[in-house]
């Protein structure tokens, strides 16, 4: 058990590509830490650079108090689960299991009684002696999981495991990691696109753009309280609804609409203006709204999305199924629940963080 | 599925088309195979005027004759020894240029160069460079105390045209290998160096199992190549000898036929050849392939 300190890493690749430019994230002992981001932002190359499968260009990576930059993977003490499992398809599960105890001169009865131990806590005692082409894909993905395990080491590192599972076992498997991960307490790391996987599995979020750190957070900060418009549209389903927005004093002014904000603006002239899809709902006829032209709804059950525009900018309000539609209509949204970028950086302005952000944190139940 | 397709509605045309390929294999391959089976139960008087039909004389004579039993262990000891020489050093080469990423390609083109050289070239080049009295290698083997001479030592004859037809098939089996060993998947080399194996264990442990297929296929390769596409360069360096110490089942087919002119028998050495090799290939399919999937 051992936390991780990356300071400073970059990788240059020859050419001067920059595929991850100074990134820090320090990681807890037994915290799981989940890097996301759109393909090619860096996250698998911060990873394979953490694992030792790629050279540090710049920057110091410590694991357990170690530097191990010159440090080959397999003394890195770190187990790694890949997207495509990389199974050994000429061993038998238990072989699979038992390969990296054997390189390391693990005596007999140990390897043992440690892949017996991992094969019962993954459900795959029945298979030990199966190949890897006559197993499923999760339970494959189990293999890969227990090869993991049973080398007891200080950190696994995740490269989108669960990438090439359906989506009902992904969602299973992502369970699975989860309540592994709490019921061993070893520090993991976790690369994936789905954002949605992300906010599940993460205790801390690390969402990477272009090489680069947007934010660190917990989950629901990140989601309530999103550094930047990236953040912002990328956390989330549905996106974020980010429009073109100027305050003048204490009114935002939407396309052709106005609306006061209560003391919520944090600074004047234009903005770009954030607001979630849930905190948008249909105005009572009393109050400031914004004037919602419709243009196709897509039905989630517990909710109905609706997409249309204000004025000529794209928004989608998310309602409830039995609230009655028409081609007009009127959507408000309270003021602190508006978040707003500033419009050359994208940075989000601060002084008004939602109640929200500051909710009760949820304890982990063993 | 959806590929464009055109379709013909006459139905010779298939045949037409396939027909200058199948008359090449039936006048140059079909036909005189079933020749030399008919003329391996004939006997064949020395001007060609009559022929006798004697049945299974040939091959009863044949397997109790001592010197074709001498060129079946021969070309055993052969087959063996070309077959386990290339190949390693095929696989060899192989895993040395697949390390390499810049220059592999410039590697590759080079190591594929001998397969380019007409086997009767081949077999002359060595016998060259193992000249007795102007080569190369026998004046450094002076040296170290051996005396080369494959004119008169059957010893020396057997390794150079081991070693000239193995030179000759390295090129062949190293493409395969290359191409074995860059179709196992990176992942896989990387999962087995984080679970703490090195580069030659992850080799014998990863990426030679891997290659099983590689190596069955080419095990046959090897040996059918041994057994028939070598007689260029017996021809070209030992001419069989010294003492038919280098006749292998192949040369000594064109030695009793060709220049003993004894027919019959040629025919049925080459029947029981083509016999042979289709018996290993047999063996192998049935024994070895089933050990090979994984």
């Amino acid at each position: 058990m051992a936390g991780i300190h990356i300071s400073e890493v970059s990788k240059v690749y020859t050419g001067g590509v920059k595929a991850v430019s100074s990134v820090s994230i320090d990681i807890a002992d037994g915290e799981f830490i989940v890097l996301v981001g759109p393909s090619g932002c860096g996250k698998s190359t911060l990873l394979r650079m953490v694992a030792g499968l790629e050279a540090i260009s710049a920057g110091e990576v410590k694991i357990a108090g170690r530097v191990v930059n010159e440090v080959e993977p397999a003394e890195r003490d770190i187990a790694m689960v890949f997207q495509n499992y990389a199974l050994y398809p000429h061993m038998t599960v238990y072989n699979n299991l038992a390969y990296g105890l054997k390189n390391r001169g693990t005596p007999k009865a140990e390897i043992d009684a440690r892949v017996a131990e991992a094969a019962r806590m993954l459900e795959i005692t029945q298979y030990l002696e199966r190949k890897p082409r006559a197993l499923s894909g999760g339970q494959r993905q189990r293999v890969a999981m227990g090869r993991a395990i049973v080398r007891k080491p200080a950190a696994f590192l995740f490269d989108e495991p669960l990438s090439n599972l359906d989506a009902k076992l992904r969602v299973s498997m992502r369970g699975e990691i989860k309540r592994l991960q709490r019921r061993l307490g070893t520090t993991s790391i976790y690369v994936t696109h789905d954002q949605l996987e992300a906010m599940t599995l993460a205790d801390r979020l690390v969402v990477l753009n272009g090489g680069e750190i947007e934010q660190i957070g917990a989950p629901l900060e990140v989601y309530h309280a999103p550094a930047s418009t990236f953040v912002a549209s990328f956390i989330g389903s549905p996106a974020m609804n980010l429009v073109r927005g100027e305050l003048h004093g204490d009114k935002l002014a939407i396309g052709p609409a106005m609306i006061s904000l209560n003391g919520f603006a944090p600074t004047s002239g234009a903005v770009t203006v954030g607001v979630r899809a849930e905190d948008l709902r249909i105005a009572r006829d009393d109050e400031e709204a914004l004037p919602f032209r419709l243009e196709y709804t897509e039905e989630l059950g517990a909710q109905r999305l609706i997409h249309g525009t204000v004025g000529d900018q794209q928004i989608t309000a998310a309602v409830s199924p039995e609230i009655a539609l028409s081609a007009e209509m009127r959507i408000a949204v309270d003021a602190k629940r508006l978040h707003f970028f500033s419009l050359d950086t994208g940075k989000r302005l601060p002084g008004n963080v939602p109640a929200e952000a500051k909710l009760a944190p949820v304890e982990p139940v063993l | 599925m959806d590929t464009k397709r055109t379709t013909f509605n006459n139905r010779l045309l298939p045949y037409l088309l396939l027909a200058p390929q199948l008359a090449i294999t039936l006048v140059f391959f079909i036909w005189p195979a079933a020749q030399a089976v008919k003329s391996s139960f004939e006997r064949e008087d020395p001007f060609g005027f009559s022929t006798v039909f004697v049945g299974l004389t040939h091959y009863r004579q044949l397997i109790e004759d001592p010197n074709y039993l001498d060129a079946l262990w021969r070309t055993a000891v052969f087959a063996v020894s070309v077959t386990i020489l290339s190949m390693m050093l095929g696989l060899a080469f192989a895993a040395a240029v697949n390390r390499v990423t810049r220059s592999a390609r410039i590697y590759t083109t080079l190591l594929v160069w001998p397969y380019a050289v007409a086997p009767v070239v081949a077999g002359v080049l060595w016998w060259f460079l193992f000249n007795t009295s102007t080569g190369l290698l026998p004046f450094f083997l002076e040296r170290v105390g051996i005396r080369w001479d494959h004119d008169l030592n059957g010893t020396h004859a057997m390794i150079l045209i081991i070693i000239a037809a193995a030179w000759k098939q390295i090129s062949y089996n190293f493409l395969f290998f290359l191409a074995g060993l860059q179709s196992v998947p990176q992942s896989l080399i990387e999962a087995a160096a984080i679970d703490g194996s090195g580069p030659v264990r992850r080799f014998f442990t990863i990426s030679l199992p891997l290659l099983s297929p590689t190596t069955f296929f080419l095990f046959i390769i090897n040996v059918n190549y041994t057994m028939f596409d070598t007689f260029p360069i017996v021809d070209a360096t030992t001419g069989g000898g010294p003492a038919q110490a280098t006749t292998t089942l192949v040369y000594k087919v064109y030695q009793d036929g060709y220049v003993g002119l004894n027919i019959g028998s040629s025919s049925a050495q080459s029947v029981l050849l083509m016999l042979i090799v289709m018996l290993l290939t047999f063996v192998q399919f049935r024994f070895v392939e089933r050990r090979v999937q994984y």
